[in-house]
């Protein structure tokens, strides 16, 4: 009996916006001007957005901070693609395209606070709360698209999780069962290279993380995740081809956590400044400000009026986070269950001093 | 669509199988899924039937991961489904308890009611069947110190229909444990209409007056059993079925104790921390003056549940609970 070969596989990398800002045109997404023009200043907002979050909590105004520097092109691009029927499930450095699928901003500085009422969505808002237990969301995801195949609804479900939860079961357990079921579900990670201390060649021996979709049966392409053109390229292939009926896609983003894994990490004890700086020469946000000045697309005057507009829009939503009415304690109680059981009507009196009415 | 007032005779497999094809026929919304669950009807066939009437669907043969049958539930149930989960046995929830305690249970809250997981997940649990290793634990005391769940387990084919309709109409994540043991012990009457069996309210299944028998699940046939025996020597023992554990129907269990004056607690879960000391200090918190004795507990013994061939030093008999009463009579 002969020795074959039963399976081989290749697995495809996208790239259409180089570091310095030369467009692929032939690879280019179709996007108007104005979208572009969007696009940037949606990552200008978000990179604002973070970097205020990590001066509250030096300050004392904020809990412990996961930033998102480095990773914008992954968040904005994907946002893109999506329609207000998906739904999002992030992991927890997701406040960007959290931010852009229409979470209220104060409320995420709130979660973060330590607020539970951060995580208390507007009713349109197809966002899951943020997901600490890493990896367990990829489930979550799984489980969404299969709740809006069942029911029909011509929308797909957007799992985001980073490179350390590739490690996770609960990761081959989600996207095992996305592609037994062929659920509408698009897995992207953002392959920021480190899990607070540990590089990716530590998590797997795998080449890429994108191949691991070929043992799932289902597609998967790796894309430069600060290239924000080539992630909406790769988004949209992925989110037809699952709200048509053509079930999950894995995308792996890489790109690069310029900062601390939060602001209770110091990442220079395990890598080098070096690497750091290598990285800021690929940032995302300066890559496509290149791309749009070369193009006429954009100039200094419209950078200071973004950059004003966007200062004055943190500093509302910090204003709005520190005028947050001061919480209900019996609030702690009251959501456990639909109905407030007897035993805890009992305790709520007890920790509060009051009769539950 | 059957008349009104008539009844069948069924066992709790088959109280179980109705409960769940009642509530998809009620609500479209209602899905089933697990290992085996559709072709096979279930190892122990309790959703026997079922993907004949609802389609694959419905009635969901999952791959073989715990985590994924209760992650997906979680996505699922907060995006406006209804899961059924079987855990095939409960000995084999532990790769699930991350999405479990870690999702099911805190959603709610945490969102502070934005999103909510009302899902029920089944659980065979309990030994006495002589099975392998890993096919016999009563993980109850887990979830009963994790907040957010509703954990629930019948002793007689009636319960075991109107507890998992009520549970799966619940707004909330809803453990049901079924006493494998007896899935096919016994059959009783049950209606063939639908109807519910409130959550959070214990039932007094056999009175007495000077003893009160505290169990759940499989161990209330037993202490039936030790009751009948008991009455032969002219002790009258009551025995109250908990029937939901959390939340716990304390108003019953004083209401018998303060009654009777002396509580023997009886569970298969290992005794030490198990959920008979939460009783008997809820006793002590409300019913000290009128207790004639220290509570007793009948429970399994602090050890890994033995092999099948030394299943019955580990579970609590008729004699252990006879011999835990008159301990209480002669204090």
């Amino acid at each position: 009996m002969p020795r074959t070969q039963v399976y081989s596989a290749v697995t495809e990398r996208l790239e259409i916006l180089d570091p310095e800002g030369v467009l692929d045109e032939a690879l280019a997404p179709t996007l108007e001007p104005d979208e572009i023009r969007e696009l940037y200043a949606d990552m200008v907002r978000m990179r604002a957005y973070d970097s205020k979050a990590l001066k509250l909590q030096r300050q004392g105004r904020m809990g412990t901070w996961p930033p998102i520097r480095g990773q914008e092109a992954v968040q904005a691009g994907v946002s893109r693609a999506m329609i207000a029927d998906d739904w999002l499930i992030p992991a927890f450095r997701e406040h960007g395209i959290m931010l852009l699928r229409g979470v209220p901003a104060h409320l995420i500085y709130a979660y973060w606070a330590g607020d539970e009422r951060g995580s208390c969505y507007p009713e349109d808002v197809r966002v899951f709360p943020v997901a600490v237990p890493v990896g367990s969301q990829w489930q979550h995801g799984t489980g969404v698209g299969m709740s809006l195949k069942l029911r029909g609804e011509p929308a797909a479900a957007v799992a985001f999780g980073g490179d350390g939860s590739t490690s996770e079961g609960d990761f081959h357990e989600a996207l095992n069962g996305a592609g037994v079921f062929q659920t509408p579900t698009v897995f992207v990670i953002q392959n920021n290279q480190w899990a607070i201390s540990i590089p990716l060649h530590r998590q797997t021996a795998s080449e890429t993380l994108a191949q691991k979709a070929h043992a799932y049966g289902i597609p998967g392409i790796q894309v430069d995740g600060n290239d924000v053109f080539a992630v909406i390229a790769a988004a949209r292939e992925a989110l037809e081809r699952a709200r048509s009926g053509g079930g999950p896609t894995l995308i792996e983003a890489v790109t690069y956590r310029l900062g601390d894994h939060t602001t209770a990490d110091d990442a220079s004890r395990y890598r080098e400044a070096s690497e750091v700086e290598e990285w800021e020469g690929r940032d995302p946000i300066l890559r496509l400000r290149r791309y749009m000045e070369s193009q006429g697309l954009w100039d200094d005057e419209q950078q200071a009026s973004l950059d004003a507009e966007v200062a004055a829009w943190v500093d509302r939503q910090v204003t709005n986070l520190e005028e947050m009415p001061p919480q209900d304690p019996r609030d702690i109680f009251t959501h456990m269950y639909a109905e407030l059981p007897p035993h805890l009507s009992e305790q709520m009196e007890e920790a509060t001093g009051e009769v539950s009415s | 669509m059957s008349a009104a007032g008539t009844s069948e005779r069924l066992t709790i497999a088959q109280a179980v199988r109705d409960a769940m094809r009642d509530e998809m026929s009620r609500d479209e919304h209602v899905i089933v899924l697990g290992e085996d669950v559709g072709v096979d009807g279930g190892v122990f066939r309790a959703t026997d039937g079922l993907i004949e009437a609802f389609g694959p669907e419905r009635v969901i043969d999952t791959p073989l991961a715990e985590s994924a049958i209760i992650g997906m539930s979680v996505g699922m149930a907060a995006t406006g489904m209804r899961p059924v989960a079987e855990i095939q046995f409960m000995g084999f929830v532990y790769p699930a308890i991350n999405q479990l305690l870690g999702h099911a249970a805190r959603m709610r809250n945490r969102t502070r009611g934005r999103l909510s997981v009302p899902m029920v997940v089944r659980m065979p649990y309990g030994g006495g069947i002589h099975p392998p290793e890993h096919h016999s634990e009563s993980y109850e005391t887990l979830f009963l110190n994790s907040p957010g769940f509703k954990v629930v387990v019948p002793s007689n084919p009636y319960d075991a229909k109107g507890l998992l309709a009520a549970a799966i109409r619940d707004e909330d994540p809803v453990l049901f444990m079924e006493p494998k043991r007896i899935y096919r012990a016994f059959r009783e009457e049950v209606p063939t209409e639908p109807y519910t069996v409130p959550i959070g309210e214990a039932k007094v299944v056999h009175e007495g007056d000077q003893v009160t028998l505290i169990s759940w699940g499989a161990m209330v046939r037993v202490c039936h059993d030790a009751a009948d025996m008991l009455a032969r020597e002219d002790i009258s023992a009551e025995v109250l079925d908990l029937r939901t554990l959390n939340p716990l129907d304390r108003d019953a269990i004083v209401a018998s104790v303060t009654k009777t004056g002396r509580a023997v607690v009886v569970h298969e879960a290992p005794r030490t921390n198990g959920f008979g000391g939460e009783i008997a200090a809820l006793i002590g918190e409300h019913c000290l003056l009128h207790l004639e004795a220290p509570v007793q507990r009948v429970a399994g013994w602090d050890v890994i549940f033995p092999l099948a061939k030394n299943e019955h030093l580990y579970l609590p008999t008729r004699d252990r609970i006879a011999a835990a009463v008159k301990q209480t009579l002669e204090f």
